[in-house]
């Protein structure tokens, strides 16, 4: 009984470790390596640097609330956009706690969008990982009128820039049309610059 | 759901067939009696590496010892995830400082990385250093990914041999499994995961001021994720880097990376179906058995897609004309906006399928009926495609199943491809494929009768018995995705649902293995023209309707109780804008 076990750990002790080794030292590493030496912009997590500071990450959502800024999409992280610990809301479709937040986000952005129609979808639920970096053209276009007015700038140009921020589906077909908050904000501060708001 | 949104489902599905026709070659080479002349020259490397280890690579196995080589190597891994996990905080590689996990969180995770689950009682960012998230997570990854295609071999193995010959050999399949498969496939997916804006880095964790002046300052997250990301959708293990897993920007920040992984996913479960039938010698099995799942794969992934596509409820609840409708509409709490809908409810339905159990949206926060369809799906024995290798077996032991019903009502003694199915094959199909359905119903019972479960659920009502019941689900069928309201860290769960992970692993592996030496051992019988051949539409229907039957029957009332009375109770708001 016992020289079979052992006949079985044997090889088995003898397999795990140099496997361990090579599925979870040398690949991990020599990916990372390749990836430093070959992206290395991509591979640290495409930093944004603005006057040669890290004030974050492009593909990493942040919170705006700055009627100059386009916002973003809600966030269900404990403190908003908190890319230390992501997290969705994981309510569910019958939560009153949904229901009351939505109603209190259509409220907020129906107050504070007075020209506009209905709100986009996207802005009334929060996003899965809670850094979600992205809107859609439309729900960007939703928010038009208000941050032209706080920049005192036209309508047209803050619209030119939407479009220019603008990626579209990939190949055309997957995912969806998509602006970046952060790109389009920081765009915003130059095209449109506004001494009373931020954004540097 | 636009016809757009239709178009790129029907493509990622049409792309991963195509790649899986390639990748099917691969594993037929690494498990076959009789491989190509390069995988030959690769079989002499490892068998001189294995008896350098003083390993004997020839020793053909019986199931017995298969079983056991299996369990003991994967019970190394689990007790080797367990001790990396504890010592962290004094290991190198940790430039967050994170201190040793919680002992019950540390044991239900070593549980769930060597049985393949990867269901995660933690959050990535916040509990593993690099060192345990490669070290111990990501060989892991590998390794229960091998070891689920081994029992692919062994079986394809035991369905085809009659000259005397037993199983193979588990060191010699695990060795060749990983060394040229899952490594060089990971590889190259990592690489081109990094192009699209995986992170992958050792630099740590990296605090910044935020873009808008007085906003504060927060502390972004990173970590090797690339490398980790590509095996955990190839393997089917789908353990996240980040908390939030594919849905967080830095492990799947766009469109083409979505596709990448969403591909991987379902390219070895298909592919095993295809390479399956090549082992036995008659490809056209392995297409049969990939035209049943897909039969019921088609369906399900229908109806979540459908529900997704709905206005939610809480939207509904707004009144009528309250949300844009020129905006991407549908169910999108929990949901990123760079794949939308079609790519997350698609993606819902791959993962619970595929037995991956990574997520790029919240299933918690689904609606109802666009939840049921991946719960539902794990219930099914994760045999729709299925996990690396013992997704495959599933289906098998239900063709066994529908191979004995069909004998039964023509009243001939039943047979699968070529082999005469004996009582005690019967019982071993049955054990196998009712120990998990039973483990997740009882785990589910027991836990709605103990307040530390029902403490830990995030939502009321049917939706938090939901929770309960895609847990158990989840870890009976080795899944690993989640319901992630429900924190399933606490004592009670984590032991639990450890448990059910190692019977859903363990309690179906070796019956299949026992059922496969049983079969090595028959002799072939020609086929004569009463034989029910197992290769056509006809057989292919009589499977699905078998695992329909069997899901149906044992999991209809608890799906009552959860997402049907949430779907009921919510009311007919359910519309659709476009």
């Amino acid at each position: 009984m016992l020289s079979t076990l052992w006949s079985t750990l044997r090889p088995a002790l003898l397999l795990t470790i140099p496997l361990t080794a090579l599925c979870g030292l040398i690949y991990p590493l020599s990916i990372t390596v390749l990836s430093q030496l070959l992206l290395p912009d991509l591979a640290n997590g495409s930093l944004l640097r603005v006057d040669g500071e890290v004030r974050g990450a492009a593909l990493v959502g942040q919170p705006f609330d700055d009627p100059g800024h386009f916002w973003s999409r809600p966030s269900a992280t404990a403190t908003p956009y908190d890319p230390a610990a992501s997290s969705g809301s994981n309510l569910g479709p019958s939560n009153p706690t949904l229901h009351t937040a939505v109603a209190a986000r259509h409220a907020a952005l129906r107050a504070a969008h007075p020209t506009a129609s209905a709100p986009p979808a996207e802005l009334l639920l929060a996003s899965g990982s809670g850094l979600d970096p992205h809107l859609s053209p439309a729900a960007a276009r939703y928010q038009r009128d208000r941050v032209a007015a706080a920049r005192a700038c036209s309508p047209t140009a803050v619209d030119a820039l939407i479009t220019a921020h603008t990626a579209p589906r990939a190949l055309g077909i997957f995912g969806e049309a998509r602006v970046n908050v952060l790109q389009l904000n920081l765009a915003l501060a130059t095209a449109c610059p506004a001494p009373a708001v931020g954004g540097r | 759901m636009t016809a757009l949104d239709l178009l790129s489902v029907a493509l990622t599905l049409g792309l991963t067939l195509a790649l899986a026709l390639p990748v099917a070659g691969l594993l037929t080479a690494a498990l076959s009696d009789d491989p190509p002349p390069w995988a030959r020259a690769l079989r002499t490397f490892d068998q001189g590496l294995l008896r350098r280890l003083g390993i004997d690579p020839d020793e053909d196995m019986g199931w017995a010892r298969y079983a056991g080589s299996l369990v003991v190597f994967n019970l190394l891994g689990a007790l080797f995830v367990y001790g990396v996990q504890r010592l962290q905080g004094a290991l190198p590689f940790n430039p967050a400082g994170l201190g040793p996990v919680d002992p019950f969180v540390a044991w239900n995770t070593a549980i769930s990385f060597a049985s393949n689950t990867n269901w995660q009682a933690y959050g990535g960012e916040t509990t593993m250093s690099d060192l345990t998230q490669g070290l111990a997570l990501t060989s892991q990854n590998f390794l229960s990914a091998a070891s689920g295609l081994a029992v692919l071999g062994a079986l394809g193995r035991g369905m085809r041999r009659s000259d005397g010959r037993r199983l193979g050999n588990y060191w010699a399949d695990t060795l060749r499994l990983t060394l040229w498969v899952l490594l060089p496939l990971s590889g190259a997916l990592a690489l081109l995961l990094v192009a699209g804006g995986v992170v992958s880095t050792l630099a740590g964790p990296l605090a910044h001021t935020l873009l808008e002046d007085d906003a504060g300052t927060r502390t972004l997250a990173r970590g090797a994720a690339a490398a980790q990301v590509a095996i955990k959708q190839l393997g089917t293990n789908g353990g996240g880097f980040f908390n939030v897993n594919s849905a967080h920007p830095l492990e799947n920040p766009s469109p083409w990376t979505n596709l990448l992984q969403l591909i991987s996913i379902l390219l070895l479960p298909m592919a095993q179906c295809l390479s399956f039938g090549a082992l036995l010698g008659d490809r056209r099995q392995g297409w049969a058995l990939l035209g049943a799942m897909t039969a019921l794969f088609l369906p399900v992934l229908a109806l979540t897609l459908w529900a997704e596509a709905g206005l939610p409820p809480a939207l509904a609840a707004l009144g009528p004309d309250a949300v844009a409708i020129d905006a991407p509409m549908g169910n999108l709490e929990g949901k990123e906006l760079r794949f939308g809908v079609a790519q997350s409810g698609l993606w819902a339905v791959a993962t619970t399928a595929a037995s991956n159990g990574s997520v790029n949206a919240m299933h918690d926060s689904f609606t109802a009926l666009g939840g049921l369809g991946p719960m539902w799906l794990m219930q099914l024995g994760e045999v729709v495609f299925g996990g690396v290798g013992v997704g495959l077996s599933g289906a098998v032991l239900y063709a066994a199943l529908a191979a004995f019903l069909a004998g039964l009502m023509v009243g001939r003694g039943p047979e699968l491809y070529g082999k005469a199915l004996l009582p005690r094959d019967m019982k071993l199909v049955v054990i196998a494929l009712l120990l998990p359905s039973a483990t997740v119903l009882m785990g589910t019972a027991l836990s709605v009768l103990r307040p530390e479960a029902t403490g830990a659920l995030a939502n009321p009502g049917p939706h938090g018995f939901s929770e309960l019941l895609y847990a158990w689900s989840s870890a009976g069928n080795n899944n690993g995705s989640a319901f992630g309201g429900l924190t399933a860290s606490g004592p009670f769960l984590a032991v639990g649902l450890g448990i059910a992970m190692a019977i859903g692993r363990w309690g179906v592996i070796i019956p299949t293995l026992a059922l496969a030496g049983a079969f090595a051992q028959k002799r072939r019988q020609a086929p004569g023209p009463g034989t029910l051949d197992t290769h056509t539409p006809l057989f292919a229907g009589l499977v699905a309707a078998t695992i329909l039957l069997m899901g149906a029957l044992t999991f209809l009332p608890a799906l009552a109780l959860g997402p049907a009375a949430e779907h009921l109770s919510t009311g007919p708001e359910v519309s659709h804008v476009r």
